[in-house]
């Protein structure tokens, strides 16, 4: 009993200790249940956010301008996708199963992103989403590529990577549209004029509300405050819409010289807080989408499950038969 | 004798990296043996040992055809876009 107590606290003392050196931690070593909790809960959100975040782009698809610009779209909804499989194994490796993540997201228990609750109108929208939604997800996620745990700071490493094309296509049609005529530069200001300010609600919380924050910067999940991370996102975007020639929708915008950051005005947290309890534009239908193809895949799975176990009664391997370089 | 794949972690944070083969009677085994093979000078922080058998490989000859959808795709990278210069921070 006593040896057992002196064996956890010692790997109480070694996770400590590797947090504060800042070392990673890695599946298979011991850790603190919440903070496998925490990790499990903020993961999983952010896969579901990639994933249901394919559908108001995804919507785009069929109607792209140019086969050019549906490549692009189709290349990135793809990436989104990717995403989320990168997040959901970092979450597994947890002890997370795929099924109850995805009935936790399906039965409403566990959340992702707002902003994708906002539907896409019009064309400039795929542009505004890549511009500022993508900008936003990168400002969150350059930091987390440092966070404490192994397997979800790798995958923000590849992630990041791949947002940075992100961004810059939907930058390249805010661009398009804002030097084309008036009508489309005119569909690119309203477009920016909706993103806008969901766009800022990404970040959460003012701090002085967030709850779950202390904790998860002890153990360096988080290691900057929601403001924090609104303000630098702030301060890249005012001017890159100056350059699209693009006006925030915001009257009390204004560069502050002596902090130099830009200040805003109020952001509309009863909105926010609206769409977080399921009463958003799009909520309701986000769900029943992804419902809807969860079912009608199903029969693939099972096709694929039949077809593996077939192949293993005959003793067969499934896949692409090649053994590794050095096996003779 | 089974052979087994080696795969290094160089530094807690990063990945696992392939190292090499070596022929172990067991897994046990060849995860000692790894040690005094590939690791003699703090080249790791962890080890994994992998029966060959069971990795399944993509072939090289079918390489260009394997991955061949992705060569096509240079739109899938940021700097594909051209931007004004003046845009900081994309
Ligand atoms: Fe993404
Ligand atoms: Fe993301
Ligand atoms: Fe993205």
């Amino acid at each position: 009993m006593a040896e057992a107590a002196n064996e956890l606290r010692d790997a109480e003392a070694r996770f400590d200790q590797r947090i504060k050196r800042d070392e990673r931690v890695e599946p298979k070593d011991w850790m603190p249940d919440g903070y496998r909790r925490t990790l499990i809960r903020q993961i999983s959100q952010h896969a579901h956010s990639e994933v249901i975040g394919m559908q108001p782009e995804g919507s785009w698809i069929t109607r792209a301008p140019s086969l050019k610009r549906k490549l692009i779209l189709l290349a990135k909804v793809q990436d989104e996708g990717g995403h989320g499989l990168y997040l959901y194994s970092a979450a597994e490796t947890l002890g997370a199963s795929r099924d109850e993540m995805i009935d936790a997201l399906q039965e409403g228990r566990a959340k992702y992103s707002s902003i994708f609750n906002y539907p896409a109108l019009t064309w400039a929208d795929i542009g505004a989403i890549g511009w500022l939604v993508d900008s936003a997800a990168i400002v969150n996620q350059i930091p987390l590529q440092r966070c404490s745990y192994g397997p979800y700071a790798r995958a923000m490493v590849r992630i990041c990577k791949e947002e940075s094309f992100h961004q810059r296509q939907g930058y390249d049609i805010m661009l398009t549209l804002a030097r084309g005529t008036a009508a489309q530069k005119a569909m690119a200001q309203d477009a920016l004029d909706r993103w806008w300010w969901p766009t800022l609600m990404m970040f959460g919380p003012p701090d002085a509300e967030s709850v779950h924050t202390s904790q998860s910067f002890a153990w360096k999940i988080k290691r900057h405050s929601n403001d924090e991370l609104r303000q630098k996102f702030i301060d890249q975007a005012v001017p890159q819409a100056e350059v699209l020639g693009l006006a925030i929708p915001d009257p009390d915008l204004a560069w502050d010289e002596a902090s130099g950051h830009y200040r805003i005005g109020p952001i509309d947290w009863d909105e926010f807080q609206r769409v977080v309890a399921g009463d958003g534009p799009c909520n309701r239908q986000r769900l029943a989408h992804h419902r809807r193809v969860r079912e009608d895949g199903a029969w693939v799975r099972e096709a694929v499950e039949a077809h593996a176990a077939k192949a293993r009664a005959r003793g067969a391997r499934v896949g692409v038969e090649g053994a590794p370089d050095a096996a003779v | 004798m089974p052979l087994f794949e080696v795969f290094v972690r160089p530094r807690r944070g990063l990945q696992h990296q392939h190292a090499g083969s070596l022929r172990a009677e067991d897994a046990e085994l060849a995860l000692q043996y790894a040690r005094e093979i590939y690791t003699r000078r703090r080249e790791g922080v962890s080890l994994w040992v992998v029966r060959s058998s069971d990795i399944t490989a993509s072939q090289e000859d079918d390489a260009p055809a394997f991955f061949d959808p992705a060569d096509d795709k240079p739109y899938r990278d940021a700097t594909y876009y051209a931007l004004p210069k003046e845009v900081k921070g994309l």
